[in-house]
C-alpha cells in the first residue's frame, strides 16, 4: 500500500529525514518510535502533504502512485489520514459542518452520493458513540476550547467518519491520561481492518499496550535504524533509546533490515 | 475642489429660488446655516488627519445632479427583496432617490404609537417634535459632508418609538439610489428617536439599481432616551460605481443600551463616520463592524465614542476582510472626559488581508482625561492561518473551499452578534456572497 524509498526531507534547510525506507501493507499496523528530534513528526507531515517540508530526494508510492506530487486534499481523498499531534482550533467553523464538508468531499471523489443532513447525523451519532463523544462538541467550533483528550478523540472520530485506507497517528497518545488513552485506543482498534493500514507514531510504548502493532521501527537521525515486532517496543520501554543510538554509532552502514517486506 | 463646492452652492441657490415646496421656515433656517458652514469647510483634503487615507477627488471631480425620483425605473417589491435581505417580516419604509415610495413600503404591522414615516411627511405633521431634534445631534465635523447633507435636507426617514414600547420585529428603512443617465447625488436623512425604556431593532439598507455613477451622502441621527434598548444595523450594499459617505450620530441618555452594527459590503468608495456620545450615566454602547473589500474597493471607518458621563461602557469590534487591490481604514477614537470616571472602553480591530495587493490602515486614538478608567485597544492584521488551512485540506477539503471556509469563519463572529435572530441568518447568507472570491485573490507568500 505504501512504499517509501530513500526519503530525504528538509525543513528550513535542515535535513531531518536522511534516507528513510519503509513499506507498509494493507491490514498492517506499524509503530514508528524514536527519541525527540528523530524525524517522527516530519514523516507524518510529509505523508500528509504539509508544504513547509521540502523533499530533497527519494519517492513515496501510495498504491503504486506518486504520493508526493498530490496536494494534501487529494491525498486525503485517495485515503490517507493524519491524526494530528496538535489538532488545530478553527474558531467560527462548527465541528459538524467541517466534518460534513470533509465526508462529502471524500465521498464525491469516490463516486458516492453526498450525504444529506439526516444520513450525516445518523452516521456521526454512530461513530461518536464508539468514542464516547459528547454530542455537544459537534456544534462547537472545531477543537476550540476542547480539552487535550477531546481533541484527540475528535481526530479519531474524523478518522472513523472518513474511512481512510492508511491512517497515520502522530503522537495521538501524548498528553492523554490513561482513561482517555483507553477510549482512543478502543476507537483505533475498532477501525483496524484487513484493507486498512496504520502507522502509529509514538515516543512512548504506552499506547502500544492497547494498540498492538505488527511491526515496530525505531527512527534515529532521520533513518529507520532497527525494526522488529512488538517485543522491540517492550525492550525500548525497559532500556530507553540510548542503546540503539550506541549500536547505530558502532555500525558503519544502516541495517538493511530497515526495509520491511 | 473649489469648483465642486461652487457647483453645490449654485444648485442650492437655484433650489432656494424655487422655494415654495421646501417646507417650513425652521427647516429653511437650518439649511441656510448648513450651506454657509459647507461653503466654509468645502470638501476634506487628505491633509486633514481624519481624511489622510481617503481621497475624495473622485467625488469632487464629478458633476452630480440632484437625484429626482423616476417612477418608470421598474423597481418592484420583489427586486427590493432580492437587492436587500430577502422578504423580512416587519415594517419597511422605502425611499428611492430621496423620495418616499408608499407602494413599495409596508407599515401596517407596527405597534400602537410607533411612528415610522418619511421625514418630509413628519415635518408637516410633527413639526415641533422634529424641530427640537433634527440636526441637533449630528456632530459638526471638519469634512463638509454633514453640512452638505443638512443643506440639501429634503426627505428621509423619521422613526419614533414611544416610551416603554417594545417593537419586536425589525423596522427596515431602505434607501435605493438609481442613476440611469447623468451622475446623481442624494442626501438621505434619518432621525430615530427611541424614547424612555423602549426597545427596537432598526435596519438601514443602502442599495442601488443599475451601475450609474452616484453619490449617497447620508446622515442618521439616533437619540436613545433613558433606559432605551436599541439595536441599529446599517448595511451598505451599493454598486461599485456608487460613492457612499455616511454619518451616524448617536446620542445616549442615562442607562440606555445601544448596539450598532455596520456591514459595509459595497465595492466602491465607502466612508463611514460613526459618533456615539454617552451623555447619561450608566449608558452602554457596542459597535460592531464588518467591512469587506473586493476589486478596487475602498472602505474607511472612522468611529468616535465620547464618554461624557461616569460609569458608561463601550465595546467595539471591527473586522475587515480585504481582497484584490482593495484598501481599508479603521480609525477608532475614544474620548474620556474629565468627569467620566469608572469608564470602561474596549476596542478591537482585526483585519484579514487575502491578497498581496490589499491594504489596511488601522489606528486607535485614545484621549483620556479621567484617572479611574479601564481602556483597552488592540488591532491585528493577518492572513489566513496556514495551519488551519492545512488541517482542512488534510481532510479532503480543497484549497479554495478551505480558504472560503476560513474567511467565512472570520466574518461569522460579526453575524453572531446580531441580536435579532432572523436578521442573523439573512446576513450570514448575504455576507457569504460578498466575500472575496478566489478569482481575484492571489496566493499569499
Amino acid at each position: 500500500m505504501l512504499q517509501i524509498n530513500n526519503l530525504h526531507v528538509s525543513i528550513d534547510k535542515k535535513e531531518i529525514l536522511q534516507g528513510l525506507n519503509l513499506t507498509v501493507h494493507a491490514g498492517e499496523v506499524h509503530a514508528v518510535m524514536g527519541p525527540n528530534g528523530s524525524g517522527k513528526s516530519t514523516l507524518a507531515n510529509v505523508l500528509a502533504g504539509r508544504s513547509a517540508y521540502e523533499v530533497m530526494q527519494g519517492e513515496v508510492l501510495f498504491e503504486g502512485r506518486d504520493l508526493l506530487s498530490m496536494p494534501p486534499e487529494l491525498r486525503a481523498r485517495e485515503g490517507i489520514f493524519l491524526a494530528f499531534q496538535y489538532p488545530v482550533e478553527i474558531p467560527g467553523v462548527s465541528n459538524s459542518y467541517f466534518l460534513k464538508a470533509a465526508v462529502n468531499a471524500i465521498r464525491t471523489h469516490r463516486g458516492l452520493e453526498e450525504l444529506d443532513a439526516m444520513d450525516f447525523l445518523a452516521l456521526i451519532k454512530e461513530k461518536g458513540n464508539l468514542l464516547d463523544m459528547d454530542q455537544a462538541l459537534l456544534n462547537r467550533s472545531v477543537n476550540e476550547g476542547f480539552s487535550g483528550g477531546e481533541k484527540k478523540r475528535n481526530e479519531i472520530l474524523q478518522m472513523a467518519m472518513l474511512e481512510p485506507k492508511l491512517a497515520i497517528l502522530d503522537e495521538t497518545d501524548s498528553g492523554l491520561d490513561i482513561d482517555a488513552m483507553q477510549i482512543v485506543a478502543k476507537g483505533v482498534n475498532a477501525l483496524r481492518r484487513k484493507d486498512r493500514a496504520m502507522i502509529v507514531i509514538t515516543h512512548y510504548q504506552r499506547l502500544l499496550h492497547f494498540v498492538v502493532p505488527d511491526h515496530v521501527h525505531v527512527l534515529s537521525e532521520g533513518r529507520i535504524v532497527k525494526s522488529g515486532d512488538r517485543e522491540l517496543a517492550l525492550e525500548l520501554e525497559a532500556k530507553g533509546y540510548g542503546w540503539i543510538e550506541q549500536e547505530v554509532a558502532g555500525t558503519p552502514q544502516p541495517p538493511l533490515a530497515a526495509t520491511l517486506q | 475642489m473649489d469648483a465642486a463646492v461652487d457647483t453645490y452652492l449654485s444648485t442650492f441657490a437655484e433650489l432656494e429660488q424655487a422655494a415654495a415646496s421646501r417646507g417650513p421656515t425652521w427647516v429653511h433656517g437650518i439649511r441656510t446655516q448648513a450651506i454657509a458652514r459647507f461653503a466654509e469647510l468645502g470638501f476634506p483634503s487628505t491633509r486633514l488627519e481624519d481624511w489622510r487615507y481617503t481621497n475624495v477627488t473622485p467625488i469632487t471631480k464629478v458633476r452630480f445632479l440632484p437625484a429626482r425620483a423616476d417612477h418608470r425605473n421598474g423597481l418592484s417589491a420583489d427586486w427590493l427583496d432580492q437587492a436587500t435581505l430577502g422578504g423580512l417580516a416587519g415594517s419597511r419604509l422605502v425611499l428611492v432617490d430621496g423620495q418616499f415610495r408608499p407602494e413599495l413600503s409596508s407599515l401596517e404591522v407596527l405597534p400602537c404609537g410607533v411612528h415610522v414615516s418619511s421625514l418630509a411627511a413628519a415635518i408637516e405633521t410633527d413639526g415641533d417634535f422634529i424641530e427640537a431634534r433634527l440636526a441637533r445631534f449630528a456632530r459638526d465635523d471638519e469634512s463638509g459632508f454633514l453640512a452638505l447633507n443638512t443643506a440639501f435636507l429634503e426627505d428621509g426617514a423619521f422613526l419614533r418609538i414611544p416610551p416603554g414600547t417594545v417593537v419586536e420585529r425589525p423596522i427596515h428603512v431602505v434607501y435605493v439610489s438609481t442613476a440611469p443617465g447623468d451622475p446623481t447625488v442624494s442626501h438621505p436623512r434619518t432621525l430615530i428617536v427611541a424614547e424612555d425604556g423602549c426597545q427596537a431593532t432598526i435596519l438601514e439598507s443602502y442599495v442601488s439599481l443599475g451601475t450609474g455613477t452616484h453619490l449617497t451622502n447620508a446622515v442618521t441621527e439616533l437619540v436613545a432616551g433613558p433606559s432605551a434598548v436599541v439595536e441599529h444595523i446599517k448595511l451598505a450594499l451599493q454598486a461599485e460605481s456608487v460613492f457612499h459617505v455616511a454619518t451616524l450620530s448617536v446620542y445616549q441618555e442615562r442607562a440606555s443600551n445601544v448596539v450598532l452594527h455596520s456591514f459595509s459590503l459595497s465595492n466602491g468608495l465607502v466612508r463611514n463616520d460613526v459618533t456615539v456620545v454617552l451623555d447619561g450615566e450608566g449608558s452602554e454602547c457596542t459597535l460592531n463592524g464588518l467591512f469587506v473589500g473586493n476589486g478596487h474597493a475602498h472602505v474607511d471607518n472612522h468611529t468616535t465614542i465620547d464618554h461624557v458621563k461616569p460609569r458608561c461602557s463601550s465595546q467595539e469590534l471591527y473586522k475587515g476582510i480585504l481582497g484584490g487591490k482593495s484598501s481599508g481604514v479603521f480609525n477608532g477614537r475614544i474620548r474620556v472626559r474629565p468627569n467620566a470616571q469608572k469608564t470602561s472602553a474596549r476596542q478591537t480591530n482585526k483585519n484579514l488581508l487575502l491578497s498581496p495587493g490589499a491594504q489596511i490602515n488601522t489606528k486607535p486614538q485614545l484621549e483620556i482625561s479621567a484617572d479611574d478608567v479601564k481602556c483597552y485597544h488592540g488591532s491585528t492584521i493577518g492572513q489566513l492561518d496556514a495551519d488551519a488551512l492545512f488541517y482542512l485540506r488534510a481532510r479532503g477539503i480543497d484549497k479554495d473551499a478551505a480558504r472560503a471556509l476560513l474567511t467565512q469563519a472570520f466574518a461569522s463572529e460579526m453575524m453572531d452578534r446580531l441580536r435579532c435572530e432572523p436578521l442573523r441568518r439573512r446576513f450570514e447568507a448575504l455576507v457569504l456572497t460578498r466575500l472575496p472570491a478566489r478569482a481575484d485573490t492571489e496566493e499569499s507568500p
